[in-house]
């Protein structure tokens, strides 16, 4: 069997498993559709959120990134699981013991105020969408590179899975589908780690792998340090020293934490479990499938670069290994021989560096790069599809509740009955996912670049309202409204002056504190919580009905 | 107003949140960040301290202070409840499920 008809047994495996789970699981109540009935056990909690949050970018671009940026990247490992300590002590138990759908829903009532619940979906919708684009446009890319099939007809089959098991089962069938979704991706994820580091150190748990002696084909010798050494003989900076200011990780890091704790998508997993006490279980289930992907990540990260610095560097064009030429015609890898001499020299410095390699590439070559057998790379695909779509759904389902649920239910028509209710949910599911798909097949050239809007906005926005409405009684409408304005406003400005407005001037000596574009959600999350602070004492206190209802929370309220 | 068991618990619950958080920013953002190049002179095995820490300890040590958040808040909720039999919070659709088992798929809203 050929990889080709290996990735298509895969897809067509996994999509069928999909499919059954959500004719299996249809939503009967806008309950069933936005919170799955509140009836979801805290392990497939765990796994759902898990796969919610590990998106593309997560399984295919992170490896490849930390391996570029060396101790730098440490950022992105830290963030984007640091941000589950915050989730699971500060807001999950409590929100759910609010017991709502929605984050606007919290917003809304604990500021008892239409315009914050307002505030709140536009910044739902916008931190969703922009999302939901890298998602789908994900997809379309494993779909075009593995079965061959055109981006924009992959994007339509990706949109048609969504679309099946998301309309039809709302937040049921996608929690089910996710549980699914994750077993595929951490399975897809971890077998060619394993492979890789038996074979370069014969240890087989990357996560020690990577801090072992290599094994005598490549040389021995402890695996980071031939790395730092490999690295500072090519002009490379030493893989396992930083190279970012010390201000600006932690900025950074603050950022992605804060962020991620303040993604709606990965609050609304927590309405989904039966009570407060699963809510907290749930977030550690969480965790644990999480770092089972973000541990291994640096290790395929350290693997794939050493590979690569070995085996290309410096080698005469003709003996290169075979997977060099099958990627070079995808042009993800780029040589062009500068110098004449028919070698690859791939040097830090830019005028005499003749390799191009995408960041990509880390993961999704890594099978053929250490000789993995044919199954193997199409498990790679469909692993990749699961991490996408599981994303996007939960994405899609944050602002189908936003729009029926908040704008139309809570805001514009409360008359509605609850099936009314159910088919705008259904039908704003539908639009979002055609929006979400032409962005995929036409990419706005702006979605990688605003990326880091959303942990951004989200740290800005969401983060401090949530924690000061739990942890601060005296907090009112008028001081939370206008930290979340000052910190959406102030947040956005500044990514917007130096990702769109002015992308010359961006780098550190324009930078206000040295302080990156990335890592300004964490800034703005402190001018948040000052403005709304200061504006707090101007106005008078919650009413009583309020501070009772963050008693309440307070307070355990099950067994 | 609360009661003084309601305060004593949301006491002792603010108490643990800023032990297991002071733990949280002191291994990521200080032996993660600002001491990463410090630690970095010791060694275990392949790995510099500072280095292991950032990319593979911190994460472990979350987990960690998940599960004795997990572990303390149960054990503080049951001693709240042994001073608080009838909570007026509870609300209906806390208590028709997760009695003790928290992995049945039962119940809802309704």
């Amino acid at each position: 069997m050929t990889v080709q008809l290996w990735t298509y047994l895969f897809v067509a495996l996994s999509f069928g498993l999909y499919i059954g789970i959500a004719i299996w699981s249809r939503a009967g109540s806008t309950n069933d559709f936005y919170v799955a009935g509140s009836g979801v056990s805290p392990l497939a909690n765990g796994m759902a959120t898990a796969a919610d949050w590990m998106s593309a970018a997560s399984f295919i671009s992170m490896a490849g990134l930390i391996s570029f940026l060396g101790r730098d990247g440490s950022f992105y490992l830290m963030g984007w699981t640091g941000g589950y300590v915050l989730l699971a002590l500060l807001l999950a138990p409590y929100l759910r013991k609010f017991g709502q759908y929605t984050v606007p829903d919290f917003i809304g009532d604990r500021y008892y105020s239409r315009s914050a619940r307002l505030v709140a979906v536009v910044c739902a919708i916008t931190v969703s969408f922009v999302y939901v684009c890298g998602q789908m446009q994900g997809a379309g890319i494993v779909f075009s590179r593995f079965l061959e099939v055109d981006i924009t007809t992959g994007v339509f089959i990706g949109m048609g899975i969504v679309f099946f098991y998301a309309v039809l089962g709302g937040m049921k069938g996608i929690t089910y589908t996710q549980v699914a979704q994750y077993c595929v991706l951490i399975f897809a994820y971890l077998v060619p780690a394993i492979f890789i580091s038996m074979m370069m150190t014969g240890n087989p748990i990357p996560q020690l792998g990577f801090g072992s002696e290599l094994n005598a084909d490549y040389g021995g010798g402890y695996l980071l340090d031939r790395l730092d050494n490999l690295s500072a003989e090519l002009g490379l900076a030493p893989y396992t020293e930083g190279q970012r200011s010390t201000q600006d990780v932690f900025f950074i890091t603050a950022a992605l934490m804060f962020g991620t704790a303040g993604l709606p998508h990965v609050i609304i997993r927590f309405f989904t479990v039966p009570g407060v006490r699963a809510a907290r279980k749930s977030a550690a289930y969480a965790l644990i499938f999480i770092a089972l992907l973000y541990t291994t990540a640096p290790a395929i990260a350290a693997f794939a670069k050493t590979n690569l610095l070995t085996t290309v560097s410096n080698t005469e064009y003709q003996a290169l290994p075979e997977w060099f030429y099958t990627w070079e015609q995808t042009g993800l890898i780029q040589f062009s021989d500068l110098n004449g001499d028919g070698a690859v020299q791939y040097t830090g410095d830019a005028s005499t560096n003749e390799l191009t390699v995408n960041r990509d590439i880390m993961v999704l070559a890594n099978p053929e790069i250490a000789g993995l057998p044919d199954w193997v790379i199409a498990l790679v695909a469909a692993g990749a599809l699961a991490a996408a779509l599981s994303t996007a759904a939960g994405l899609l389902l944050v602002i189908s509740t936003a729009v029926s649920h908040d704008l139309l239910k809570r805001s514009l028509m409360p008359g509605i009955t609850e099936k009314q209710e159910l088919l705008f949910a259904r039908i704003a599911i539908f639009i979002a996912i055609l929006i979400a798909g032409y962005f995929g097949i036409n990419p706005p050239g702006f979605v990688a670049e605003v990326v880091a809007f959303a942990f951004g906005l989200a740290a800005a926005s969401f983060f401090p309202a949530i924690v000061t409405g739990i942890f601060f009684q005296r907090m009112n409408r008028q001081g939370a409204i206008s930290g979340m304005v000052a910190g959406f406003l102030f947040t956005s400005g500044y990514i917007a002056y130096f990702k769109l407005i002015a992308p010359e001037s961006n780098s550190a000596e324009h930078w206000l504190f040295g302080i990156s574009p990335e890592g300004i959600g964490a800034l703005g999350m402190l001018l948040n919580m000052l403005v709304a602070l200061i504006v707090c004492r101007l106005y008078a206190a919650p009413p009583q009905h309020i501070r009772e209802l963050v008693d309440s929370i307070r307070t355990p309220g099950d067994r | 107003m609360q009661d003084k068991y309601a305060r004593e618990y949301w006491r002792a619950n603010i108490r643990l949140l800023m032990i297991l958080l002071s733990i949280w920013f002191f291994i990521s953002y200080l032996c993660g960040i600002v001491l990463a190049d410090w630690l970095d002179n010791i060694r275990i095995g392949g790995f510099k301290l500072g280095f292991w820490i950032a990319q593979q300890g911190a994460i472990y040590v979350f987990i960690a202070l998940i599960l004795v958040y997990v572990k303390a808040m149960d054990k503080l909720d049951s001693q709240y409840r042994d001073h608080h039999p009838s909570s007026p919070e509870q609300s209906p659709e806390d208590s028709s499920n997760d009695a003790g088992d928290d992995s049945e798929i039962t119940g809802g809203r309704e």
